[in-house]
């Protein structure tokens, strides 16, 4: 790799990322409205402390890791794909298999950046450096989550890269150095969401996580829902670039989440029986969340609305007529993707800590401030998610490369067959 | 970039160096600076942001760390403050006993706990929680209220249940620490380096006990009302977004004193001592009462232990 090879590759990324029509800069132009807006208000937190929450020594994690914990799951749905197109060699999937990684970049963005704005002394972040602070490995999870994540975000950094690099470059990628990361990377995103399970899991003092089924619930709730974003962004993809993604494709990845909505549906009755019938002092914990304790109800829409999404959504991906059918389909990604960010976000880390270990109930609602920062967050990470694809396009469907970059205005050339047999390579 | 041909005026590798060094370090002064600036700290503050982990430091280092401190509070505080790094001593295990037939839910201990151990007024902590519960309903934390306001305690029919730190033998709340940055002492003390914790409360998850209390915002104490004489791991004035609890006021027991709440009692319910010496009233306790712990069956194994003397 020769530093003016990687020089050309970076321009002319930078080059595709930034030009675009009117749309595109309307849509960029949002995003850092919302950037600015959760800046600010991070702003205002760094200034006063964690105080501008809501969360109090009684309910110590809420919004912020709440969002965590779900974005932990959307980037271990990756995974996802990368199963049936390099396990399998499904080629419909193995085509668009990158964007499984893409987006793992961006939730691994988000996950990180979430964790940052939840502690109380940023600037001491570096604590957690293995070597330059003290990472407590292997007796805490929330160390290991430090070092799957970030390995995680590294192994799929990698991959894009060369990826990206060799299609840019006219070269076949190397099998022998890829496709053993991407078959890593199955494990890995196993790991990332067990270890931030475990974390929940390994609390005796809070009954409601500390149960065995929390990580194959967590897994299974991220299979049912991360792709579900993909799903509606292949289908954007089709319409505004010339990315060909097969009805096929599609459906498969619609059908094994129907799979992985099932278990989780299982899992959650799993869970609910076990509560009820047993019904110990644990009990409290989930009836706060589903029927409200001594007055406090602050939970109970949003825990029956998330059973509601889950099931109708489902139902819609079990059955293959509004499976195939589109219009039934999106509304059945809305319908997940609504479920499991209520299930895995407050509804998992809000009963954890209501009541509180001495039974005090203390009601939890975000702040402004707060919600303020995760649109933030979530602003970046699909500016992320966005940049990153403006880039991913073009190239893997053989449409620009160093040759193209070299051109004066780097313009994009016109679609051609060649372009199109180029990408199939690819 | 252009130089100037001329001999003599060529910068050297030399000054080359020079220039990048004085870059490097204008650049990191900047960094800290900012920093600084953001959190609304002083200049001091930008050198601890470096700062290494307290069991690391040696002993020079301690003096160091101890003399930087007390300059810092005393200067902030407007009173000479002393922070001491006393270590545990050889032979000994604390241990606590809580005569629940006697507690009248006064509080004293709760109060006597704060000034003590220079708690923040605004916002409120106090390391001890005193649960009012119905007497037949028993040790049942879910019908427990710790905002009772009577005009007068006892209430009828009613019993009290302090709850701070258990100082439990297998802290659940040291071992997800993912910076180290709480551990147990060898007296059995769980403290925590309020310099290394980057407030992820993990350890507030971790404790069955609601123990660990965290400062959302800048901790205040008003100047007249500090305790000047600190331990570093114990009652020393703590920085905003870290985690604080209650050490059995390490400041005076590694010195042979009693804990602040101990002392205050007025109904002599609260007893402390060493679980190592035979001839100790925790030995005693333990022998002639029947004492219990709370969670029991969570494993944590507490030292401290509940009982009822009549």
């Amino acid at each position: 790799m020769r530093v003016s090879e990687i020089w050309a590759f970076v321009s002319g990324c930078a080059r595709l990322a930034f030009r675009g029509g009117r749309t595109f800069a309307v849509w960029i132009g949002f995003l850092l409205v919302l950037l600015l807006w959760g800046g600010g208000a991070y702003v205002h937190q760094l200034r006063h402390g964690l105080i501008v929450t809501n969360m109090r020594d009684q309910v110590s994690w809420a919004f912020y890791i709440g969002n965590f914990t779900f974005l932990v799951g959307v980037a271990a749905a990756a995974v996802l794909l990368v199963i049936p197109a390099y396990v399998y060699h499904w080629k419909p999937i193995k085509e668009i298999a990158i964007f499984g990684e893409l987006l793992a970049i961006s939730a691994i963005v988000m996950c990180l950046l979430f964790v940052t704005v939840d502690i109380g002394r940023p600037d001491r972040a570096w604590h957690l450096i293995p070597g330059l602070g003290q990472l407590n490995v292997p007796t805490s999870l929330l160390g290991w989550d430090v070092l799957v994540l970030n390995a995680y975000l590294l192994l799929n950094v990698v991959i894009v890269v060369h990826l990206l690099y060799s299609a840019f470059h006219r070269r076949p990628y190397r099998s022998g150095f890829v496709v053993p990361l991407l078959l890593l990377s199955i494990p890995s995103a196993v790991a990332i969401h067990t270890v931030t399970a475990f974390v929940y899991n390994g609390m005796a003092a809070r009954p409601f996580w500390n149960a065995s089924i929390l990580a194959p619930r967590f897994l299974a709730s991220a299979f049912c829902s991360g792709p579900a974003v993909l799903l509606i962004l292949f289908q954007i993809l089709r319409r505004v670039s010339k990315i060909d993604i097969k009805d096929e494709a599609i459906w498969k990845i619609a059908e094994l989440m129907a799979y992985a909505m099932f278990l989780n549906l299982f899992l959650f009755g799993a869970e609910i029986f076990k509560e009820y019938y047993s019904s110990t002092h644990h009990l409290a914990h989930t009836r706060y969340l589903y029927s409200g304790l001594h007055g406090h109800t602050g939970l109970v829409p949003y825990a029956w609305a998330s059973i509601l999404c889950s099931v109708v959504a489902f139902l819609l991906f079990l059955i293959p007529a509004t499976r195939r059918n589109f219009v039934t389909l999106n509304l059945g990604c809305l319908l997940i993707y609504t479920g499991v960010y209520i299930e895995k976000g407050m509804a998992l880390v809000i009963p954890g800590m209501t009541p509180d270990t001495l039974g005090e109930i203390y009601e939890y609602a975000p702040t402004l401030t707060e919600v303020r920062v995760g649109a933030g967050i979530f602003a970046l990470g699909f500016l992320v998610f966005t940049f990153l694809c403006k880039i991913a396009i073009p190239i893997i469907q053989g449409e620009y490369d160093a040759e193209v970059a070299a051109r004066p205005g780097g313009a994009a050339p016109p679609s051609s067959d060649l372009a199109h047999a180029r990408a199939s390579g690819a | 970039m252009s130089e100037p041909r001329s001999p003599g005026r060529r910068p050297g590798l030399e000054q080359r160096a020079n220039r990048r060094g004085f870059l490097a370090s204008a650049g990191a002064g900047i960094f800290a600076a900012t920093c600084a600036t953001l959190a609304g700290r002083s200049a001091a503050y930008a050198e601890r942001l470096l700062a290494t982990r307290f069991v690391e430091l040696s002993p020079a280092e301690v003096e160091r760390r101890l003399a930087d401190l007390e300059r810092s509070l005393s200067q902030r505080y407007g009173t000479a403050i002393r922070v001491a790094s006393d270590r545990a001593l050889e032979g000994v295990h604390f241990g606590y006993g809580l005569d629940l037939s006697r507690c009248i839910g006064c509080r004293r201990c709760v109060y006597a706990c704060v000034h003590e151990n220079n708690q923040s007024r605004d916002p409120q902590i106090h390391w001890i929680r005193v649960l009012a519960i119905e007497q037949d309903k028993g040790i049942d934390l879910l019908e427990s209220d710790p905002y009772y306001d009577p005009a007068t305690v006892p209430e009828e029919d009613h019993f009290y249940v302090p709850v701070a730190c258990q100082q439990c033998r297998r802290p659940p709340c040291t071992k997800v620490c993912p910076v180290k940055a709480t551990w147990q002492d060898a007296d059995g003390i769980v403290v925590i380096d309020y310099d290394w914790c980057i407030g992820c409360r993990c350890c507030m998850s971790a404790c069955p006990y609601g123990a660990r209390r965290f400062n959302w915002a800048e901790p205040t104490i008003p100047s007249e009302a500090v305790n000047p004489d600190t331990h570093v791991l114990g009652n020393r004035p703590r920085p905003r977004g870290v985690v604080e609890k209650c050490t059995f006021c390490v400041q005076r027991v590694r010195r042979g004193r009693y804990p602040a709440c101990v002392e205050i009692c007025p109904v002599g319910a609260r007893k402390f001592g060493n679980l190592l010496d035979e001839k100790d009233e925790m030995r005693y306790l333990l022998r002639e009462k029947r004492v219990f712990v709370l969670k029991e069956e969570l494993n944590t194994q507490p030292t401290f232990y509940y009982f009822y003397a009549t």
